[in-house]
């Protein structure tokens, strides 16, 4: 980031308060500014996504980066040892994920929409066999082993009847009567304080967001503040 | 065979992640490495899917003027604006070097408009609090005070204020007190219950019970 | 009155915030910023890290969130090139690895590291970002050559000399995650430690770092930085002061203004709903 009254940072800072103008109203400065971080966000994300992931993943691997660009500084890919050596290299599988990408692509067209049910499939299947094992292992047993604990410090008893009550709060297939009933109310009071913890720091949060915002005009652009 | 192949291919894809967990040994260690690499492919696939789509859905704004049309051919000169300087004028591979035309638009057009998109809710999150946060009952004079303690306790003045207390029970201890303590067992709660219902929820998916993410035909 | 006040148009709020921003930026006032325990138990981590070591920088999060994590993103790289620790950084976000590239250039503007500044492939390296969210970390718990087959320049990852002899975690000796949401400190968690048992610590943005608390307290995670506060502490502890400290003021100020709403707004709704009773 360049320092002080600059074209870039006044083209920073115009864009800047075009964002904020929106505090007043709704007007045409901000929609442009709105408009453009879109496109631009979504152009950002298709030049990253081509030079960072499917060129190293996809092309080199399979050879397409030297079949479009001959002279680039790539080994030889899949498809070169296959039709050069005659050999076959197992990093010719990977033009399956390719079809698949392009199959996700389809969706672009209403009639072959259906094509892409098949890398969804995938991706779907991927993220349920991770998430079935990983999440039962991080999030509900280790979380469990480490409720766990002796009850012999009032620290101790707090994680321990929060954590029971909460999750008793939760418990949704027997009516929340007697006993259950009294512990799920005390399950709803540990909850409320840990709402009132995170609206707190969602708080902090979007406060510290801000004065980035404010520190770049004051200091940055104008140079008011050292 | 719209419906079966995408069934087949999540329960097997599912399954051979589910295994190679307990059984970390060929082959399934090799499929589970080869599954992870395209997957590395296809998410990239599909992100490129919603940015084409994006442009797709632009096009048509322009092509039907819609209200606000001329929006949708700045969204469209943004995006290809950054594009044409990533692909062609940023050294290829390198495009994120500092100093490339890549690396320009990144800090002085990408940074303040989506900084300041999300500092936004600074002013909104004030006026919430301001119109929202009433102690009507018991339980949200309890979300109340949390919330005031861990917004005192988590800054300097809120020691400041209790300077004359002994260290150990200053506000930012009695806030540290709070996020590690009630504020975990409640986080607890939830994250378990999460946790069951994403089990589930894979259980479903990956023995074809639950289908709605392909769609009604 | 009180009426009156409930009905205060909301754009009197947004200059109040405004106003509580703006004013402490021009004050010099020293604050007294009170360690918390999670946040030195990565300054333990990484104290006990020798020189030499591997440390994985994993930046995701993107210029929204920088405000929070990028001093504290600062503090920690100071620290690892002060101590000769060697960095590879990386982002499941894709605009992580510029937020890195931004720290790297303002400590090499930096007085203290002005005649030794950060040599990349010998102080660190950079590389990039890879798309696949939890299956990136799943993939590098294999082999993160072959997840990230070159660095953000290009170069193949295998000709790095800071990557020699790296496979997998097991040859890292330390994680530190910045992370602003998904994918983030809970993925890395998730698979990175109880998967492959790598050492992790996390900065977080203010708005997730409530949702990781149990892991600091089940020990799945050693150490936690929450928001400005926690880069502020951060910066105290590893002896770098920054933005962090800077902005933490400002931060006292608008904390204030908040509370100070939510009292007005308690009363007059208080003092409006007897009047309505009656």
């Amino acid at each position: 980031m360049e320092f002080g009254f600059t074209f870039s940072n006044t083209l920073a800072a115009i864009l800047t308060i075009g964002i904020i103008s929106f505090l007043w109203r709704d007007n045409p400065l901000y929609k442009l500014c709105e408009a453009l971080f879109v496109g631009v966000s979504a152009g950002y994300w298709f030049v990253s996504l081509y030079y960072q992931n499917l060129l190293p993943q996809l092309f080199d691997k399979l050879g397409l980066t030297l079949i479009i660009t001959p002279h680039a500084d790539v080994k030889e890919g899949a498809l070169q040892v296959l039709f050069k050596q005659g050999r076959f290299d197992e990093r010719i599988l990977y033009i399956f994920a390719g079809i698949l990408g392009i199959m996700m692509l389809m969706r672009l067209f209403p009639n072959l929409g259906w094509v892409s049910r098949w890398p969804l499939a995938f991706i779907v299947g991927t993220t349920s066999g991770l998430y079935f094992t990983t999440y039962f292992q991080s999030n509900a047993m280790a979380q469990l082993k480490s409720t766990i604990i002796p009850l012999n410090s009032i620290n101790n008893i707090v994680i321990v009847v929060g954590t029971v009550c909460g999750l008793i709060y939760f418990y949704f297939s027997k009516e929340h009567k007697g006993v259950l009933g009294g512990a799920a109310k005390v399950g709803t009071w540990f909850l409320m304080v840990t709402f009132g913890a995170s609206f707190g720091y969602t708080v902090m949060s979007r406060m510290s967001l801000l004065i980035g915002r404010i520190d770049f005009i004051f200091s940055t652009w104008l140079g008011l503040v050292k | 065979m719209r419906r079966e192949i995408p069934l087949i291919i999540t329960g097997v894809v599912g399954f051979t992640y589910i295994i190679q967990f307990f059984i970390p040994h060929w082959p399934f260690n090799i499929m589970e490495h080869m599954l992870t690499d395209w997957m590395l492919i296809i998410f990239a696939f599909a992100i490129w899917l919603g940015v084409l789509n994006l442009m797709k859905v632009s096009l048509d704004r322009i092509s039907k003027r819609t209200k606000d049309w001329p929006y949708a051919l700045v969204t469209i000169l943004g995006f290809l604006f950054i594009v044409i300087a990533g692909f062609f004028f940023s050294g290829g591979r390198r495009f994120l070097d500092p100093g490339t035309p890549f690396d320009y638009i990144y800090q002085f057009i990408y940074t303040p408009l989506s900084a300041t998109m999300f500092a936004m809710l600074a002013f909104y999150v004030a006026s919430a609090s301001y119109r929202a946060f009433r102690a009507r009952t018991k339980e949200a004079t309890l979300l109340l005070l949390a919330a005031f303690f861990v917004m005192l306790g988590r800054v300097p003045v809120g020691d400041a204020m209790t300077s004359f207390l002994p260290e150990s029970v200053r506000l930012s201890k009695f806030a540290d007190w709070i996020m590690n303590y009630p504020q975990t067992a409640g986080q607890r709660a939830i994250m378990i219950g999460i946790a069951l219902g994403i089990v589930s929820t894979s259980l479903r998916l990956i023995l074809g019970i639950e289908r709605s993410h392909l769609g009604s035909d | 009155m009180f009426e009156k006040l409930l009905r205060i148009d909301r754009r009197i709020i947004f200059l109040f915030v405004l106003i509580a921003l703006i004013v402490p930026l021009f004050l010099n006032i020293s604050q007294h910023i009170a360690i918390s325990p999670e946040v030195r138990d990565i300054y333990d981590s990484l104290r006990k890290l020798q020189p030499g070591s591997r440390v994985l920088l994993a930046f995701d999060y993107d210029p929204p969130s920088a405000p929070e994590l990028q001093p504290m993103a600062v503090a920690v790289m100071k620290y690892c090139f002060k101590h000769n620790l060697k960095v590879i950084i990386m982002g499941l976000w894709p605009q992580g690895p510029l937020q890195a590239n931004l720290a790297i250039e303002s400590i090499k503007r930096d007085k203290e590291f002005k005649d030794n500044p950060p040599i990349y492939d010998k102080d660190y390296v950079n590389l990039g970002y890879m798309t696949g969210n939890e299956l990136v970390i799943q993939g590098m718990g294999t082999d993160i050559q072959r997840t990230f087959p070159r660095d953000y320049l290009g170069n193949p990852t295998s000709s790095l000399s800071v990557m020699k002899g790296i496979t997998n975690f097991s040859n890292i000796d330390f994680i530190f995650n910045l992370s602003a949401g998904y994918p983030g400190t809970v993925e890395w968690v998730l698979f990175a430690v109880d998967r492959f048992h790598a050492k992790l610590s996390a900065g977080n943005t203010a708005v997730q770092a409530p949702q990781v608390y149990p892991y600091v307290h089940s020990g799945q995670l050693s150490g936690l930085a929450g928001g400005l506060k926690g880069a502020a502490e951060l910066e105290k502890l590893l002896g770098f002061y920054g933005k962090g400290t800077k902005f933490m003021l400002s931060q006292s100020f608008a904390h204030i203004v908040v509370i100070f709403f939510i009292i007005v707004g308690n009363v007059a709704y208080f003092a409006t709903r007897g009047k309505k009773k009656k």
